[in-house]
């Protein structure tokens, strides 16, 4: 064994030494609280309380009260995460040029700090039959009956929109800085309308950092919860798939088919992300300078 | 080649301005460029040069004067309807379309016929010599090549005006000389204007018909580069174009014109190039014109002394301390004693006045 190099030597030489150690507790977290809970509701998922291993998914795929949730779900998800992103980016174009942007940025991060919950409670006092809104719009006559928009589609929508905003607005003006300006101011020269400049310069730059935020966008409306109990109506257009997987859990007990619904929910969300990256893979992938400097 | 450039006769700029809050980056600059020119504007950092190719190219708005291309004010119309060439001191080449694409783009915008725009890409690269990079990405070719790429999405245009912003200040030495004479030839071939933006001033003086001197927002000479080059008109330009002797002395008349300066301790002869008061003189002179002679009046001891190939240039102090940047042809040592000698008419007296 002389000839050889010590053990430690030859580890080192893969990237592995003692400073390699200090990832050690943050590997532990991630097992902990992730990979063991998933696996164990992945088990779970798959030892119903009667029947195979494959029942709880049977079930889930046969009940259309089940199924459905898939469908209700997206049906509040896709919207919301689609205007967020096209309304975020004209108003990222334009927050770009502003000097008092942090003020704005501050002003937009608050209603994530708040949280979904006071937000749904905000929103149950003020768009509710004898809240401020439908109050002005009654006394000014521009309607007769007070417009329903709590426990309801659209209170989920609105809630959704409220709290993902933000979270979208900046994430894109992140990457809306950091396209060159002087790649547009370039176009600009060569006869390229502002139009032409978004469609053929910017856009193009803009398609990956857009394709990740609508996947975070997505999750997050994916996973709605709160609000869809709050403001929407549970029972009906706003059985959301986590309130499925919330009253197996904690009405019927059956934690096994709770996870399967849990499982199902991912794989959705999965699918969806992967499909979109895929997408982005097809466009451009690289700087977003103009060269040198 | 077949680029004929559209026509103008001359672009006037009139009294521009431009604030940047309270901060004047421009003064009532006025200027007028003739068809064909190629104009440097030359100064230091921080002189409103780029500021100035802005205000032209219409990317920053004027905040007074006006701009005429013959009789059309121009200054109102945005950067797109002005159909000037820009070259970007970083290139700003479109990172996601390929060479091609890029030279292509302003014909697109101009929705000429397919088959025309691939014709004048195929000239145009031919033209900067790329003929076999045009199906690259723009990451994937050196920088000098993308500079040359950036001259031809400029030129492919045809515009009536160039506008170059320090394009070869990301270069290194050698391809920045070759990038030089390039520009130039491209230039000539055109026969289109040209504005070109540095604060070296070798690069102003190969390439310019016409130098335009800035500081501090205003111009201050506008001349031939031989006339920048042997007559300064103030004293920052003088320093600027390489005259490193400015030394503070007083000045008395003489005969034919000339004036008595004092430098280093000596009497020496010298021209006045601004009408000089009672006070405080600067005389300038160039290390090249100062050299040792046996009957040199300026005494000096060799402080540090740089061989250069065909001389030697090197850091001298005369007895009342003044530092000496002077020329020899013959080796030097540092702690030699020197007799420095200079022709008057070489020597250039200006005011205080600035």
């Amino acid at each position: 064994m002389k000839d050889r190099p010590t053990l430690r030597l030859r580890l080192a030489q893969r990237g592995l030494d003692g400073a390699t150690l200090l990832i050690l507790p943050a590997i532990a977290f991630v097992l902990a609280l992730f990979v063991y809970p998933f696996l164990y509701g992945l088990f779970l998922s798959f030892t119903p309380k009667q029947g195979g291993a494959l029942s709880n998914y049977a079930r889930f795929f046969t009940d259309p009260y089940l199924y459905d949730t898939i469908g209700t779900t997206l049906l509040i998800a896709v919207p919301v995460t689609l205007l967020n992103v096209i309304v975020s980016v004209p108003v990222a174009l334009r927050v770009r040029n502003l000097r008092r942007q942090r003020l704005l940025t501050t002003i937009l991060v608050i209603p994530i700090t708040l949280g979904t919950v006071l937000v749904a409670e905000g929103l149950l006092n003020y768009l509710g039959p004898r809240g401020w809104l439908n109050r002005v719009l009654l006394e000014f006559g521009l309607a007769e009956h007070p417009v329903r928009l709590v426990h309801n589609y659209w209170g989920v929508f609105l809630s959704l929109v409220i709290t993902g905003f933000p979270f979208t607005f900046l994430l894109t003006l992140s990457y809306v800085t950091g396209v060159d300006p002087s790649l547009e101011q370039a176009g600009a020269m060569l006869g390229a309308r502002a139009r032409q400049r978004f469609a053929r310069i910017l856009l193009p730059l803009l398609v990956p950092g857009l394709t990740i935020t609508l996947c975070l966008s997505f999750v997050q409306a994916f996973s709605v919860f709160p609000s869809a109990v709050l403001l929407g109506a549970p029972a009906g257009p706003t059985r959301v798939i986590s309130i499925a997987a919330y009253q197996a859990a904690f009405e019927q007990y059956d934690y096994s088919m709770a996870s399967a619904i849990a499982m199902i929910m991912a794989f959705v969300q999965v699918l969806i992300v992967v499909a979109l990256l895929g997408l982005k893979g097809l466009a451009y992938r690289g700087p977003a300078g103009g060269g040198k400097g | 080649m077949a680029i004929a450039s559209r026509g103008f006769r001359e672009l006037r700029l009139e009294r521009i301005s431009r604030d940047f809050g309270t901060l004047n980056a421009l003064k009532d600059v006025s200027l007028t460029v003739q068809r064909g020119e190629f104009i440097a504007l030359l100064g230091p950092s921080g002189c409103g040069k780029s500021t100035a190719l802005n205000c032209l190219a219409g990317l920053l708005p004027l905040t007074g004067g006006t701009i005429w291309l013959d009789e059309q004010r121009i200054d109102p119309l945005g950067p797109e309807q002005r159909g000037f060439g820009m070259v970007f001191q970083n290139y700003a080449l479109f990172p996601h379309m390929t060479v091609r694409k890029n030279i292509a783009f302003g014909l697109q915008m101009q929705r000429r016929p397919r088959d025309e725009i691939a014709r004048r890409v195929d000239e145009a690269l031919q033209l900067v010599r790329l003929a076999e990079q045009g199906a690259k990405l723009p990451g994937q070719i050196s920088g000098g090549q993308q500079q040359r790429v950036a001259i031809a999405r400029a030129i492919v245009v045809e515009p009536p005006l160039v506008l170059m912003d320090e394009p070869l200040s990301n270069l290194d030495a050698k391809l920045r000389l070759e990038m030089r004479a390039e520009i130039r030839r491209i230039h000539t071939l055109l026969g289109c204007s040209t504005i070109y933006v540095t604060h070296d001033q070798d690069e102003a003086m190969s390439l310019a018909d016409r130098i335009v001197v800035l500081r501090d927002g205003q111009v201050r000479q506008v001349g031939t580069p031989e006339e920048l080059y042997a007559r300064p008109a103030h004293a920052d330009v003088a320093e600027f174009m390489g005259y490193r002797n400015i030394v503070p002395t007083d000045a008395s008349p003489s005969d034919d014109g000339m004036v008595a300066v004092t430098v280093g301790g000596a009497r020496l002869l010298g021209v006045p190039v601004e009408r000089l008061g009672a006070g405080r003189a600067y005389a300038a002179i160039r290390p090249e014109d100062l050299t040792p002679s046996a009957d040199g009046p300026v005494g000096a001891t060799v402080e540090t002394i740089e061989y250069r190939g065909r001389d030697f240039y090197g850091v001298g102090r005369a007895a009342d301390g003044t530092e000496l940047f002077f020329r020899s042809e013959e080796r030097v040592a540092a702690g030699d004693v020197l007799r420095l000698g200079v022709a008057p008419e070489r020597v250039l007296v200006y005011g205080t006045g600035g």
